[in-house]
This record gives structure tokens, sequence and C-alpha cells, in this order.
């Protein structure tokens, strides 16, 4: 990767412009309504604004440029088919009514039942444009679903501890008060801290199966029967479905309400940060609730259908998977992931032993190489060498269970020899970190900027190019 | 075993890395799960496509919607898209990038958002913008919860009745699980003065479900003295020419950036909009781009405010949004660096000049009146039809091979106009209005 350090505005020059439109008079509209502020926006040929772009995307890192074992967010690979079939349905306006585009009804029938054939959940909304957004449409159905029935008290969510920060954040923004349920020594939710704060409060609980540790959470029939016996419902954050696609449906586990992130269990482009999509899914005593089957009165959580350009491209994926494929989807990945952590735990420490599923969680270096006067190399450190190597890095410092957490998620579609060159980078990094923890620590070496000074852009920040600065 | 195009496991490398994870088969990894949970047989799905077949597939279901040619707005618009836009955006670096979190090889994200941050802020006039929300209805209701948060102690927020139905809707929906008052009216300035000590915000359009530009003067000041924030939706396609809402005084502006040349697509992925005053700067929601010098002092942009958010703040976080709209965000920023100024005056200079030509041809026909007569509208207005059948027209233009004329929740009809207008169009659908 190369620098470069241009920003748009800064090669803009007055008199060229990259539109071709006819002439047309000015609009004329009454000046009280007017804009009368200069509207500044670069001015420039198309060759400028292809090459500044092209020149932005080269300093960038994605699935295709490489792995990318950052836990919890299965970057799997994006098939370049499913690229393909949004452009057939550019040009439909959300409004057109439901009779006069039977191609999307179709589809949006089709993938509802293939992801509810998948879940073990009746139907889903598609209306949520993001997993977080799931989270909050879900927990409005589950709110719904209690206030249906008179159910009032009922203003209390279960979290665990180790829960995604989207999932208390959902909760907060639907008006629910967080109580949070601790994990036990092996990482799994303790079914006794659980018992006593089940009760007429309790609107459900959210959990994450397997959890952000890449645990399955092998009491879930007991919890299930728990929450359920208190007049509570089971929320399932669908962010690491992945390694029980195909193997094991929410549904059966006794889950009422999930959600699904297509851009990650359904091998969507994550967009530098979107667009997802979210879909919910409920078991079949919630089918009434959703905005799709006749609800649509007391429930809208966007503007129109979702994010349909997305949910084209899960949905292609899901019929290159077939019934044929689907089975090894899930196993495969859980594979992946154990095998990156059996060829590693003898270099960084993993504070759980267990089997683990699509993801696992290191808890930094076995020997960080800190001796008198060097301080040693960190989670951090560790991560950023990685770049130097050609690895995207994993997800850090989360969960917060471990101060040196270093969650890896390899996903099924890396090969063998890939995953044989992460680890065997691991292990020289880990190697450098014990001889020379200075190297790591000044890393990375090799991209186009350095670390940045963080502390200074918070506390003075500059948020938008203006002529000066 | 299969051998599937996505997995590119041999029977040889699963036999290997079975036998260094130390379990004899790929069941064993689930030894933790209780047997009942395991899928047995077969899931009821489709059997697998080839590439070609799925092509096919979703070619015939694309056919299978009659072709229209779109003369609709009311919050989706029918804008050309310029060649270059997703030729840069289909860029597999920027496409399959995750947020970027690794800052040093996340540039090229981070540059863009920050190109998009300050475009947003050049439109609306207003001091900073965020990464972007999910779509124009979200950001609203994002900024309903941003007036309530920025207030302490206060919970009404009032939203103009003229604001689109389905922004309406959705903040209806985040209000009444957020436990906020939300007050809808026609009449703004009368509710604010009306007073209440509870107002934390007033949202307003700035051009309406109507199409109507509307006039806010002394609402600002109004809204201020009683101690709220005053939030505005708008069009950023319309901003290159109608007032601003820092030129209304407003503290807030949200809206829907598919205007700047995001296709229609069925209503999604589009892109939310935020932008605040300096004074609001902590209270936003969602991702900021900051910049920053790097350890041999380069300039740099990173990821920054992040003590606002949900991964580090849990339920105390000012939103849950996680994932946004990167993308479409550098889709907008590639539009609006192909049009410049000039190009998006162009634009609405086209799409004024055919909505003027579409109405005044229908109001000629004798077959409608005008509820807003005298008040300025851009590119979307609404008629009242002087027929009974309202839906006639629609169904009518349909056979025409034309989306037009959406009826509203008062009876009237909607068209819009943008500069992909043809005029044998626009004579088609007064001649159809002429003869219903």
């Amino acid at each position: 990767m190369r620098y470069y350090d241009k920003l748009v505005f800064e090669l803009s020059r007055e008199g060229r412009s990259a539109f071709s439109l006819p002439q047309a008079p000015d609009v004329c509209l009454p000046d009280s309504v007017s804009r009368k502020s200069a509207l500044e926006l670069p001015s420039l040929s198309e060759p400028d604004v292809v090459r500044h772009y092209t020149n932005l995307s080269q300093m960038n890192f994605g699935v295709d440029t490489g792995f990318y074992p950052l836990g919890s967010c299965t970057m799997k690979y994006n098939p370049k088919i499913n690229e393909e079939i949004p452009g057939m349905f550019a040009g439909v306006h959300p409004l057109v009514p439901a009779g006069a585009v039977p191609g999307i009804r179709k589809i949006y029938e089709g993938i509802d039942s293939a992801l509810a054939e998948l879940t073990g959940m009746a139907h889903f909304t598609f209306e949520p444009c993001a997993g977080a957004h799931g989270e909050l449409t879900g927990l409005m159905l589950i709110r719904q679903y209690h206030i249906s029935r008179g159910d009032f008290a009922r203003t209390r969510i279960i979290v665990p501890d180790s829960a995604h920060g989207t999932n208390p954040a959902s909760a907060a923004v639907c008006g629910l008060e967080v109580v949070e349920v601790k994990s036990g020594p092996d990482g799994l939710i303790d079914v006794e801290s659980l018992k006593p704060l089940l009760g007429p409060q309790i609107a459900g609980i959210m959990m994450t199966n397997p959890n952000t540790l890449g645990l399955f959470e092998k009491d879930i029939a007991q919890i299930a029967s728990l929450v359920h016996g208190c007049g509570g419902l089971l929320y399932y954050d669908g962010a690491n479905m992945n390694p029980l696609l195909g193997v094991v449906r929410p549904g059966d586990m006794g889950f009422d309400v999930m959600h699904l992130n297509l851009h990650k269990t359904f091998s969507t482009p994550h967009g530098g940060g979107g667009p997802g999509s979210g879909p919910v899914g409920v078991a079949p005593h919630l089918v009434e609730f959703l905005p799709e089957f006749g609800n649509r009165g007391e429930l809208r959580v966007s503007g129109f259908h979702g994010n349909f350009g997305v949910i084209l491209r899960a949905y292609a994926y899901i019929l290159m998977l077939g019934r044929e494929n689907v089975p090894m989807a899930g196993r495969l990945a859980t594979l992946s992931a154990n095998y990156i952590k059996e060829s590693l735990k003898d270099c960084y420490r993993l504070p759980l032993q267990s089997i683990c599923k699509h993801e696992f969680v290191f808890d930094g270096l076995v020997n960080d190489g800190a001796r008198d006067g060097v301080p040693g190399a960190t989670t951090l450190d560790v991560a950023k060498r990685l770049l130097d190597y050609g690895f995207h890095a994993p997800t850090i410092y989360f969960p917060l269970l471990f101060h040196q957490a270093i969650m890896i998620e390899p996903t099924e579609t890396e090969s063998l020899e890939t995953l044989d060159s992460f680890i065997e980078v691991m292990r020289k990094i880990a190697q450098e970190a014990a001889q020379d923890p200075t190297l790591l620590r000044t890393a990375p070496h090799n991209t186009p900027i350095g670390r940045p000074d963080e502390t200074v852009a918070a506390r003075q920040p500059v948020l938008k190019w203006t002529k000066s600065n | 075993m299969s051998t599937f195009a996505y997995f590119p496991h041999t029977e040889e490398d699963i036999c290997k890395m079975l036998k260094r994870v130390g379990v004899s088969g790929l069941d064993d990894l689930y030894a933790d799960v209780p047997a009942d949970f395991i899928r047995k047989g077969d899931y009821d799905l489709p059997s697998a496509l080839s590439e070609q077949e799925v092509r096919d597939f979703f070619e015939s279901l694309a056919l299978a919607n009659p072709k229209l040619r779109v003369y609709a707005g009311q919050g989706a618009y029918d804008h050309y898209t310029p060649a270059v836009i997703p030729y840069i955006t289909s860029r597999s670096e920027f496409l399959t990038a995750y947020t970027p979190y690794q800052c040093e090889i996340s540039q090229g994200t981070l540059r863009y958002i920050f190109e998009w941050q300050t475009m947003i802020c050049n439109l609306t006039g207003l001091d900073v913008a965020n990464a972007s929300m999910y779509d124009g209805a979200t950001a609203a209701a994002e900024a309903m919860r941003m007036c309530v948060a920025s207030c302490r102690k206060r919970n009404t927020v009032i939203a103009s009745s003229s604001l689109l139905p389905n922004v309406l809707q959705t903040m209806r929906t985040y209000a009444r699980f957020a436990g906020i008052n939300l007050v809808e009216t026609y009449d703004i300035m009368e509710a604010v003065c009306e007073g209440t000590l509870d107002l934390a915000g007033v949202i307003v359009p700035s051009i309406n479900r109507y199409g109507i530009i509307e006039s806010h003067d002394g609402l600002a000041q109004a809204v201020h003295n009683a101690g709220a924030l005053l939030a505005m939706y708008c069009d950023p396609s319309a901003l290159a020419v109608v007032k601003t809402p820092a030129e209304w005084g407003a503290d807030i502006a949200v809206g829907d950036g598919q205007s700047l040349g995001i296709p229609l697509c069925y209503g999604g992925p589009y892109v939310g909009f935020m932008s605040c005053t300096q004074a609001l700067m902590r209270k936003l929601p969602g991702r900021i781009v900051g910049q920053a010098t790097d350890s041999d002092g380069k300039r740099c942009f990173v990821l920054t405010l992040q003590a606002r958010e949900q991964h580090i703040r849990r339920e105390k976080a000012t939103s849950n949004i996680c994932s946004n709209e990167s993308l479409m965000a550098l889709w907008c920023t590639v539009y609006l660096s192909i049009m410049g100024a000039d190009g998006l005056r162009r634009v609405n200079s086209l799409s004024y000049a055919a909505a003027h030509s579409l109405h005044d041809a229908l109001m000629e026909t004798g077959r409608f009146e005008d509820p807003f007569e005298d008040q300025p509208f851009l590119k979307e207005f609404c008629l009242k039809p002087l027929f009974g059948n309202t839906g006639a027209l629609q169904e009518a233009l349909l056979e025409q091979g034309i989306f037009s004329a959406l009826e509203t929740e008062e009876g009237y009809l909607s068209f819009c106009c943008t500069e992909k207008a043809r005029k044998e169009d626009l004579e088609t659908i007064a001649q159809v209005a002429r003869s219903i």
C-alpha cells in the first residue's frame, strides 16, 4: 500500500466539471426560501475523480485483499455473482404497488421461507438495516407482545456481561432497563446467577449462542425453560450464527425472536461499515406483531422495505449454497477456528480450553518480552504487527472479560494454506515479542501510515475539511 | 465431499485439521451441543444452483416486474447515476472492507467518510456531521432522541405533520418505545408558542410531503426561546438551491442521501445523514471520523469521539447504531465530486423545469385543483383530483409504463420530476389525466 495524501477538495480547480447535463434556466424560487450561502463542492474533471478514489481504495484492506480474522464480524468471502443481481432491480421505486412487482414479492417470500427453515423461526421482517437495528426491532416486538397481553410491568431485559455492546445499547433505545448476568468461570452464563434475576418484571433475555467467547451455551435448554417459566421471551443475537448455519437452529433451542446479520452469515459485503441487513425472525406466536403481517400501524423501523439490495445478495448466496452445501458451512467455520486455536495455544494464553465454535479468544501473549526497563508487547502491538505481514488484525480488547483479549474468527472460506500462513506469522510475532518487544510496540512499519495520535484527535477534533486545515 | 466454489477445503485438508484439533469427525466439534438440537437430515431448501442458474433465476424475476419510468417521489427520487459511481464503489478494497477499526490499513474508507462529513456540512451549513445513518427515517428518529438527550429532563418533541408519512411512522415507533412524548401538528409555530416546559425539540421538513418548500421564519427563535432544539428534515440534492437548515437557524439537520444519485432499488440500501452545531457534537450518534497525525507526523484519519458509542458505553451510548451505510456514503461522495456545485444546481434546474411544466399541463386539463396554489415547489407537487376514482390515474399510467400519481392520505395525487424526465412522458401523463 502506498501513502496518498490528497482529499478531493484539494484537487479542485475552478472551471472544471465532470457532469454532463443539458443547459437549463436557473430555478425560480422566492428569495425567502432560496439558499444564500455559497455551496462549496469540488470542481473536478471525471479522470480526476476516478484517479482520486482509486488511489484512496489502494490504502484499504478488504476480504479480497487478504485474510480478515476479525472476531464476531464473520468476514467471509463475498461472492461476485451476488454483486450482479441488485442492478437488475435498480429502477424500481419502493412505493410501486405490490401487485405491480410480482418478481420482488417472490424474492421476499423466497428468502423469508429459506431463512425460516435455516433458523426454525416462522417468519421474518426485512425492515431492519443492520444487526443492531434488528436487535432494536426484536426487542420492540418482545415489548409489544407483553403489552398486548396487558403485561405492562415487563420492562427489564437480561443481558450477559459477555454480550456485544449493541445488546445493552439496543435495550436502552427500546426503553428497557438492562440487568446484567455474570459469566461463570467456564465463560458460560451461570444458571444459578440467572435464577434470582427472573421475575414478573423480566421482558426476556438477550443471548448470543455461541457467545462472544465462541463457546456454546450448553445450558440453553434449561435457560429457555427458566426464562419462559417466568413469562419472559428469549432473544437470539444472530451475530454469531455462522457456526450454527446448517447445524443447529435457534428456534429449536427455544428462542422466540432473533435477528440475522445478512452481511455476516449470508456473505454480503460489509462495505466499510454498511450497508448491512438485519432481518428479524419470530416464532409462530409472535408473527402477528411483524409489520409485514398486519401490524404496520404499530411498527415501522425504516423508510421502506429494508436494504433490498443486500437482501438480494443474501438470497443469491442461499441459492448457490442450497440444500447440499449448507451443512458444511457452519462445520467448516468451526473446524477452521479450532485449528488455529490448537496451533497457537502454546504462544498465546488460552483462558478457556474447551472446543470453540466459529471464534475463540486468547488473552495476550504467553511471553510478552517484558524485562528490566523494557515494557512488554500488548495485544494492540500484536495486532499492529500483523498488519506488517499482510493480515488484517483480529478483534482486540473484546470481550471485556479478559484484559488482553484477541478474538479470532477465520470463517469457512479460508483455505488451509491461508490458515497455516497466518499461524506461522502469529508464531513469528510471538517470537519477536519475546526477543524484541519494541519491534511490536512501534509497529506497523510497512503500512501507508504509522500509529496515529488518537488522543489529540479526540481532544481537538477536526471533523471536516476547510481551506485552512 | 462436495466441491462448493466458496469452500476451499479438500478431504485431505479436513483430515489434517481434525487431527490437529484432536477429534475424529466434524460432528465431534459440536459435542457440547445437546444432541436434540443438532439437525438430522436435510434442510428443506432448494437444491444448490449453478452461477448461471442463479443469474437466470433473478433475471426472470426482474423481468416479471414491468419496467416503469418513475415520476413519483415521496422520499425516493429517480435522479441520474453517473457511470463513475458504481465503478468506484464496486472496487473490492472499498466493498469488502469492514468498519475501519485498523486505521493504518483503512485510510481509503476513513478519507472518504471525512470527505462525506465535509460535504454534508457544506450542504446543510452546519458544523459537524457523522459517518452516516441507516436512512432518512431512522436519522429523523435519532434526531428526535438526540433532542431529548440534549435537553435534560425534557421529554416532548413536536413533529410537523407535513413530514413524509414513513418518516413520521418511524419516529412514532421509536418514540413509543423510548417513552418520548411525540406531538404531531401542522401548526408548529402555535404549538411552540403555546409553550411547554417539557419541550426538548421540534422537527420540521425543509421541503414537505406535498413538495412545498416550507417557510420557517422566526421558528428557530421561538424554539430556542422555549429552551429546545430545532431539527430539520432535508433533501440533500435540493439544498443546492433551497435555504439551508443553518440559514433557518436549525441545530440539527437530517435526511436521506438517496437523492444524491443512489438508485431506487425498491427502497434500499440508501443512507441517512446527520449534522449539527458544534455545541451538540458529543451528542451525535454513530461513527465520526477525525483528522490526526501519525507517528511520523503525516496527516491521517481515524474513528474519533468513540466515548459516545455502544462498544464503549454500552447502555449509556448515544445510540445503538454500529454498522451504518458507509458504502452508500461513498456513493454520495463520489456523486457530489462528479456534480460539483454547478452540476447539483443544474440537476435542480432541470427537475424544476420538468416539474413545473408537468404541473401546468395537468392544471390545464381542468381535472385538478391546486391545494397549494402560490406556494413554492421544486421537483415534487400535489394536486387534488376533481374526478372520483383517485386511484384510476395511477393505474392507467402503469399501463403506459409510467409510475406516478401517488395517492396521499388526504386524497391528493403526488407527482415528481427529475432531470431524467422525458417530454413525451409528461405529455402522456397529462393526456391520460384528461381522459380519466
